[in-house]
């Protein structure tokens, strides 16, 4: 099992804040097709599980689509159930999906065998300073190269201005524990008379990596191996009282930005692709944060998404020219400057970054740069049953904070259906959790 | 009558089987599209979902789908919504049918009204109103402009879920109300004159007309109508979705969550199967209760 490093991502992460705040512009772009072999023009599509919502697609569709000119290129953003079936089903028959876009997790739901080998390219690309540890996760645990890092994001805290006056004293919106933040959403409730502190908790939200890659680290230094700890108990304790400030509306957000900019919610915890609209809409409204710290720190999730190749592509020498075009200094600034995703090269970011960016690229920064910063990860290696894996923590959120069953009984429960998933996966544990040989297991 | 292999049957023998043949003709596009689309698929579906544990089949499938968090809560969410909002729906398009019936001067615009959320899918129907109920939507600003209430209410609160039923019924009653107006109405019109006008020829007042004539004449339509609606309540989704989130689970919500989002075809599977056999045996009481005998039709 391999781990992205702390001190390399919090690297990245310095590298990217400390020219997005004035650095120069990025390198000379390389053309289409720079990837030696004649390409193919015939047409493909690119099957994405990211920007999948319509004002994305449209981004990507106009604003970077359109510079690749080697093939034509057709964008189709789907969910992650039948962009795996359709992976599955095209690699039965001649495939139209010619680039798959998603997540480290959504490769890894799949059988690695349907993608073909992207040694090579990755050789060939190996100038883009693509940090070694997105290189490795690329891999999937195998020898070869499953996907090229494509784009990655992170969660933070968006906050109205509106909502620092009421700030428990003493307290720095930069670095403030749950509980603090509890105070601080009972004092705007208290005195504003509305509970304006929001959680994604929607059908479509992710709360589940809140939980998995934010506050369970937080409180127990792990996930699997502490679901049912006492720490663990101190954990759901806490997010029930954070519930009780928390705006009821929270069960239908998704995209927290939308409460942001009407004003229902003040502080959102969310992905900043989930935020970045409430920031456009009212850039000297909002400021960024980092997210809560707890007991053992700040833990923060770093997401990757990464480009592959199925191997019922039909134009694989246009799908290496188009991995080649997406990875290319001008394109991978294009990508944050149009849907909020942050580059996975070691370059400079654009030095005119429009405002709502550079808040998000500030609540990056300082969530990296905090001194009790540690990078959690997805879940790796449970393949098809990642999903159930969710469901435990949106279940035991539910029973425990919704519903107000007695926490550690569900956690005893819940914690046996964790480690059925865990058994019939086999996957070992990954970071934070300590390493383990078979299956991870909780204690 | 014994046909001779061979030999070219006589003329009317070749129209008589012709004739046998033509029904069959005319079914047979139905019979492939309904075998290929929906039989064989209901057929696999309900296979899925007893081959949870690969290589045998059993109930395991079943066993997680009823051990399920939400089980419990989206059987009696989906029955709760079947009761309350097939009645509303069916007393509210059978009054708009009669009201456009009656012919008054401007029916035409009516219908078209009434028959507006035909044209509007159902998440767009379930975001229409959830603009409506929000905190900041558009009834909270109403009942503010007007003075009524200094904070907005929350509708769609956890804490209430009587009122997030309450704008579920709501939502659903205006989108789905259509669907069973233009039924009924075209029973209506189906219904000869000369019945009415013998009522009125003995004087029958409107009422009467209504409950003697009317109603059991309508009785085929509201089958068909009852049938539909119960099938789509058992169906409702996207508008549930829009208003609720997960704090009004439904059963047709849990077979998509474990199939799109929890990857476990089988227990979707199970799911669905469930709400196959709910439909089947409320559809089988319909058609018993309602049953429309041949010798009612010829009277």
């Amino acid at each position: 099992m391999r781990y992205l490093r702390a001190p390399a991502a919090f690297a990245l992460a310095l590298g990217l804040i400390a020219s997005a705040c004035g650095g120069g512009p990025g390198t000379t772009p390389t053309s289409p097709g720079a990837t030696g072999a004649a390409v193919s023009s015939e047409p493909f599509v690119m099957l994405s599980t990211q920007l999948n919502t319509v004002t994305e697609s449209e981004a990507l569709r106009t604003q970077i689509l359109s510079g690749f000119t080697a093939a034509k290129v057709e964008f189709r953003g789907e969910t992650a159930g039948p962009f795996a079936d359709r992976i599955v089903a095209e690699s039965k028959t001649k495939g139209t999906v010619g680039v798959i876009g998603g997540l480290h997790g959504d490769f890894g739901a799949l059988d690695l065998n349907l993608f073909e080998d992207l040694t090579p390219l990755a050789t060939k690309l190996k100038d883009r300073g693509f940090p070694a540890e997105f290189m490795e996760l690329g891999k999937l645990g195998t020898t070869r190269q499953i996907y090229i890092p494509w784009m990655q994001a992170t969660y933070i805290l968006g906050v109205n201005k509106q909502a620092l006056q009421y700030l428990p004293s003493g307290v720095s919106v930069d670095n403030i524990t749950y509980q603090q933040l509890t105070q601080w959403c009972k004092n705007i409730s208290d005195q504003t008379g509305r509970k304006r502190c929001g959680l994604p908790a929607g059908p479509m939200s992710l709360l589940h990596r809140l939980i998995q890659g934010y506050m369970y680290p937080a409180y127990t230094g792990g996930l699997v191996t502490t679901y049912k700890s006492a720490e663990a108990a101190t954990l759901w304790q806490d997010l029930k009282n954070l519930w009780q400030y928390t705006n009821p509306q929270s069960l239908q957000i998704d995209f927290m930005q939308e409460s942001m900019l009407s004003g229902e919610v003040w502080v959102g915890f969310d992905h900043v692709a989930r935020l970045v609209k409430a920031f456009e809409g009212k850039p000297n409204d909002f400021v960024a944060a980092p997210a809560p710290k707890g007991p053992k720190g700040l833990y923060y999730m770093s997401v990757l998404a990464g480009l592959g190749i199925p191997k019922s592509t039909p134009n694989k020498s246009g799908a290496e020219a188009f991995i080649d075009y997406m990875t290319t200094p001008a394109v991978q600034s294009k990508t944050l400057t149009t849907v909020a995703f942050f580059p996975v090269i070691g370059q400079t970011l654009p030095a005119d970054l429009p405002a709502h960016l550079k808040i998000e690229a500030d609540g990056v920064a300082k969530q990296a740069k905090h001194p009790d910063a540690k990078v959690a990860l997805l879940p790796i290696g449970l393949g098809a049953k990642g999903g159930e894996f969710n469901k435990v923590q949106l279940d035991t959120f539910q029973r425990i904070v919704i519903k107000n069953e007695d926490i550690q009984k569900v956690l005893n429960e819940q914690a046996a259906i964790l480690q059925t998933v865990m058994n019939d996966t086999k996957a070992p544990c990954w970071k934070p959790d300590p390493p383990s040989t078979g299956p991870c297991q909780v204690k | 009558m014994a046909v001779r292999a061979g030999r070219a049957l006589p003329f009317p023998a070749r129209i008589a089987r012709s004739e046998a043949a033509l029904p069959l003709g005319l079914l047979a596009p139905t019979i492939i599209f309904l075998t290929l689309l929906i039989l064989i698929p209901v057929a696999q579906a309900i296979l899925l979902s007893f081959q949870m544990v690969p290589g045998t089949l059993g109930l395991e499938a079943y066993r997680r789908m009823i051990a399920d968090v939400a089980f419990v809560d989206s059987l009696k969410n989906t029955l709760l919504l079947l009761v309350l909002v097939v009645p509303v729906q069916l007393v509210l398009a059978l009054a708009m049918a009669l009201l456009i019936h009656s012919r008054f001067p401007g029916h035409g615009a009516f219908l078209y009204i009434f028959a507006l959320p035909l044209a509007i899918s159902d998440l767009a129907a379930g975001i229409v109103w959830l603009s409506i109920f929000a905190d900041t939507g558009y009834l909270n600003s109403a009942l503010n402009g007007l003075g009524l209430t200094t904070d907005p209410i929350n509708f769609l609160s956890y804490e209430n879920l009587h009122l997030v039923l309450g704008t579920v019924i709501v939502a659903e009653s205006w989108r789905a109300t259509a669907i069973v107006l233009v039924i009924l109405l075209a029973g209506l019109q189906l219904i000869p004159r000369e019945y009415f006008e013998a009522a009125d020829l003995f004087g029958a007042s409107r009422v009467k007309r209504t409950l003697l004539i009317v109603l059991p004449m309508l009785r085929p339509s509201l089958q068909s109508a009852l049938i539909i609606r119960t099938i789509f309540a058992f169906q409702t989704f996207a508008v549930v979705l829009a208003l609720a989130g997960r704090q009004l689970p439904v059963l047709s919500y849990e077979a998509y969550d474990w199939y799109y989002n929890n990857r476990n075809e089988f227990i979707a599977a199970a799911f669905a199967a469930l709400i196959l056999l709910m439909t089947m045996t409320v559809v089988f009481f319909y058609l018993r209760v309602l049953r429309v005998k041949d010798a009612e039709i010829q009277r």
